[in-house]
């Protein structure tokens, strides 16, 4: 911003503790940046749903600076309105001022969480989950090799039939249902740390694999790998690498998110790579954002801003440097079958990434691409959302079904594995009138490879 | 805070869900979408009905209550700020398209339907209803009702006051008034129709509207044409219209903006330009053909450096892109953007282009200019920081000295975003006088009591006029 170097925040005494916390995080620039024009409301899935001010982002932004200036206090209200964000970010790309939406929502996640007084099962959950599971390695392959057990021995249907899962809330038990395989057998386990290019290699890029992604969709992994390679890559998986940290940022837990961050740099920078490509959306949202998550780290600000130039989505390295293979489906009766597209928001709207996935989709011999009536809508995943506020994301996976069944599509192929999930859920909950299956789509895609795969 | 008894009688009209009085409601209808402008209502109410606003209007005219009516809250003058606090009336509940009818070619709505989406199933109908205000993926019919909204299509089809055919409007006392009709005749008594269009929610409100549609043109073309000397670029607008051809639209952007928007946009715009006007004609593709070629030859004529045709939609969409990212672009330099009006006499277009850069230059800040050349209607955008209070004052007084400009040129303080507060104590420039008394005197036929809006249109104080040094 030029000439507004002299001003910066208000200098207000708060008496609120959050309130001085909210001064602190917030960046003030973006909250003035904010011009209130509104086009950020028909946008916003939370506003569309329930049509009042507050759930829009430009109510937001204006609950924020309300605190920060003690217009008023940040009450429980007001932190129930930050979590009820899906944090789609579906406003930034039609904001005229370029406010950065998604990171001011963080940041008043990050200062109410520093005041938040948990209950002790809930507060021991989150130190659990988000401090105890993603950051490590080791205890997501238990998690998996467990899980695996659970689904594998029998476990499962005794509890289905027990009828014991009823103790959860519903749409956990809903969830329980669609949960993939879990394997403990991630994609370094199954393909080593190197994967060799077919053909003279175009350039060396590096896997992030993902915590979720490689125990629940290890095999999306290993075929992403795969496709890369047909495209021309010669790929390196890092085997330091660790959660990106995007649930915690979205979570409020900003400083592991910002660990977890600094693991990543290191781990990917010692790996010179061209590129570092992200299969899953909400990941590589955060990872394009590194250089901003450790703008204030001057140990590893340069290494990170390194490493948020090379982040690229699969769909998108592929189509613009890659070779792209031929992709054919194989003939079905009854002609050729619809494939469909839920974005990602976070690839949509932080990585700025719809064209590339439709692209490869078209080049798909042998089925039809029908693009869904609000394919760029949050379908209401939004990373841990359909577990914290099940009611507004029921709503919208309702709506996203019914566009989904308007097309009547064989396959409805999306970009990350939440998305995914929810696909699966949506289905499952809403059965379209045509047999329907959610995929990821580079597992789409590998599948349907009309060369020699490389095995 | 509301009386007691009257929140109360209100949450048994609406129900206990669309009644709120809490700080995160009250915050969040606070502001609009002008600067530096923010106040708290005491209430705010989502009425679903007719029946509804009338038995609101009712309780809030026993207890003295203001009100305030907003569709979206995007004015840009202030317009839908609670000023004086009150009860803020969202009509967002009431947005349905209760009929189109094919027969008369009108569409019946209520106030809060979106403009986009009023104007996407109108056109599923094979059908036209022109007004085009930028906001419109956003902002609602009442709004645009309220404040007569313009739009880039004003200069051949008109602005949203020559659509509006009848409305359904609920008094201050809660009476509910019906005007015009599906009628494109009615002389019957005074024009109470046009005077409720842009009457900016201060005399009634308007909870059911008749709109004319038209049939839509059958092809469109665009073009875009670049000029050293703004001088030249007037004339253009001039001779175009003295040709007697009148363009669908006709907008002109300055030097300033056009730097800013080449950089921004990427479009390797000449920075060396004076000014751009970007031209596009509907119509029958005969017709259109033949007033592209007269408009490129008076173009020529002019001495335009550059001209450019578009062959085909997608090339029509790159140069639309110039005037569509203007405030985009102008938005994104500083923290803070105030988008004005003001407007003049097409004629006089590149005096108050000149006029508005003298200006800022002698105050010091940052104005670019763009707009609705064809209707003379132009929006000089200051870039600036809220925070800045020495700044701030420069650009008001920069303002100042524009509206002064605008009115010394034949024109006025503002085309199509309406009074509100921002402009209320230069209002008086424009009508004089007698204006004044005649509007306060229309105001107070309606609503006695000064319910309605009140803090709006009619300021305290007009501001003294500033005396306009030259050369």
């Amino acid at each position: 911003m030029a000439n507004s170097g002299a001003i910066r925040k208000p200098e207000i005494e708060h008496h609120n503790p959050l309130s001085r916390t909210l001064l602190q995080k917030l960046d003030y620039d973006q909250l003035t940046n904010c011009m209130r024009c509104g086009f950020c409301l028909p946008a916003c899935p939370t506003f569309r749903e329930t049509g009042v001010e507050p759930e829009s982002p430009r109510g937001r932004i204006a609950l924020m600076k309300a605190v920060a200036d003690g217009l008023m206090e940040p009450d429980q209200a007001f932190q129930d309105q930050m979590n009820h964000c899906l944090g789609c970010r579906a406003c930034e790309p039609v904001c005229p001022a370029d406010v950065k939406y998604g990171q001011l929502i963080e940041q008043a996640r990050d200062a109410i969480e520093d005041h938040a007084a948990h209950s002790a099962p809930v507060s021991g959950l989150r130190k659990l989950v988000f401090g105890g599971v993603f950051p490590h390695r080791s205890r997501l392959k238990w998690l998996g090799r467990s899980l695996r057990f659970y689904q594998k021995s029998g476990l499962r249907k005794i509890a289905r039939a027990t009828g014991i899962l009823r103790v959860l809330p519903k749409h956990l038990q809903e969830m329980e249902g669609i949960l993939p395989e879990a394997t403990a057998r991630g994609v370094v386990e199954r393909l080593g740390t190197l994967y060799p290019a077919k053909d003279e290699p175009i350039a060396r890029v590096a896997l992030f694999r993902g915590c979720i992604m490689d125990v629940l969709f290890a095999e999306t992994n290993e075929h992403t790998v795969k496709l890369l390679a047909e495209a021309g890559f010669e790929v390196v998986i890092p085997e330091t690498q660790v959660c990106c940290g995007a649930l915690h940022a979205h979570s409020g837990e900003m400083d592991t998110a910002r660990k977890l961050a600094r693991k990543n740099v290191e781990a990917f920078r010692a790996a010179g790579v061209d590129y570092i490509v992200s299969n899953a959306g909400g990941c590589g949202a955060l990872l394009i954002e590194y250089d901003h998550v450790l703008k204030d780290d001057p140990s590893c600000r340069e290494d990170a801003r390194w490493f948020a130039e090379r982040v690229i989505d699969v769909s998108r390295l592929i189509v613009e440097k890659g070779r792209v293979p031929v992709f054919a489906a194989e003939a079905q009766s009854g002609g050729e079958p619809c494939i469909t597209y839920q974005d990602s928001c976070h690839l949509r709207n932080a990585m700025r990434s719809s064209d590339a996935p439709r692209t490869l989709m078209r080049q798909v011999a042998g089925v039809r691409f029908v693009e869904m009536k609000e394919a760029d809508r949050c379908c209401g995943s939004a990373g841990i959302y359909n577990v914290t506020q099940p009611e507004m994301a029921g709503q919208l996976l309702e709506h996203k079904m019914e566009h989904a069944d308007r097309t009547q599509a064989r396959y409805l192929l999306t970009s990350n594995p939440g998305c995914l999930l929810q696909m699966k859920l949506g289905i499952e909950k809403h059965r379209p009138q045509e047999k329907m299956e959610a995929m990821h789509i580079v597992d789409f895609l590998y599948e349907r490879l009309a060369d020699s795969k490389q095995e | 805070m509301l009386n007691p008894d009257a929140a109360a009688r209100l949450r048994a009209i609406v129900g206990e869900r669309n009644f709120r009085d809490d700080k995160e409601a009250l915050v969040a209808h606070s502001y609009d979408g002008t600067p530096m402008l923010q106040s708290l209502p005491d209430g705010v109410i989502y009425p679903a009905s007719t029946e509804e606003v009338s038995a609101i209007m009712k309780v809030l005219s026993e207890y003295r209550i203001p009100l305030v009516t907003r569709g979206s809250g995007t004015n840009l003058c202030g317009g839908t700020v609670p000023a004086l606090g009150g009860v803020v009336m969202v009509m967002h509940r009431m947005n349905r398209i209760l009929e189109v009818d094919l027969e008369n070619l009108t569409a019946t709505v209520q106030p809060g339907i979106i403009t986009a989406e009023f104007i996407a199933h109108v056109e599923s109908l094979g059908l036209f209803y022109p007004p085009d205000p930028s906001s419109m993926r956003i902002s609602t019919i009442g709004g645009n009702i309220a404040e007569c909204s313009g739009g880039l299509r004003g200069l051949k089809y008109g602005t949203t006051k020559d659509y509006v055919i009848g409305l359904e409007a609920v008094l201050a006392d809660g009476r509910i008034l019906r005007t015009g009709g599906k009628l494109m005749k009615d002389v019957a008594g005074y024009d109470l129709t046009k005077l409720l269009v842009g009457s900016e929610g201060t005399l009634a409100i308007v909870t059911e509207a008749t709109l004319k549609l038209i049939p839509p043109p059958k092809t469109k073309k665009t073009m875009l044409a670049m000029y050293k000397d703004i001088y030249g670029a007037a004339r253009t607008v001039s001779s175009i219209i003295e040709g007697r051809i009148i363009p669908a639209t006709l907008e002109i952007l300055d030097n300033p903006t056009i730097r800013v928007v080449s950089d921004f946009a990427k479009l390797g715009l000449p920075e060396d330009m004076a000014a751009i006007l970007i031209i596009e004609q509907d119509g029958d593709p005969e017709a259109v053909e033949r007033d592209i070629a007269r408009i490129t030859e008076i173009c020529m004529k002019e001495r335009a450096d550059r001209i450019e045709v578009a062959a085909s939609r997608e090339e029509a969409e790159r140069l639309l892109t110039a005037r569509r990212s203007a405030f985009t672009a102008l938005a994104r330099l500083r923290p803070t953007t105030i988008l004005e009006d003001a407007t003049v006499p097409r004629s006089k277009i590149a005096d108050m282009v000149l006029r508005i850069n003298e200006i800022a230059r002698k105050h010091g800040v940052t104005i670019a200019t763009f707009g609705h050349a064809g209707d003379g209607n132009l929006h000089p955008t200051a870039t600036t920081d809220a925070r800045d209070k020495e700044e701030i004052h420069r650009v008001e007084l920069a303002f100042e000295e524009i509206f002064e400009a605008a009115i010394e040129l034949g024109g006025t303080i503002t085309g199509e975003h309406g009074v509100g507060v921002v402009k209320a104590p230069y209002l008086e420039w424009k009508v004089g006088e007698a204006g004044m008394a005649v509007m306060k005197g229309i105001k107070t036929a309606f609503d006695p009591h000064h319910l309605l809006n009140p803090g709006k249109v009619f300021a305290k104080e007009t501001r003294k006029r500033v005396v306009l040094q030259h050369g």
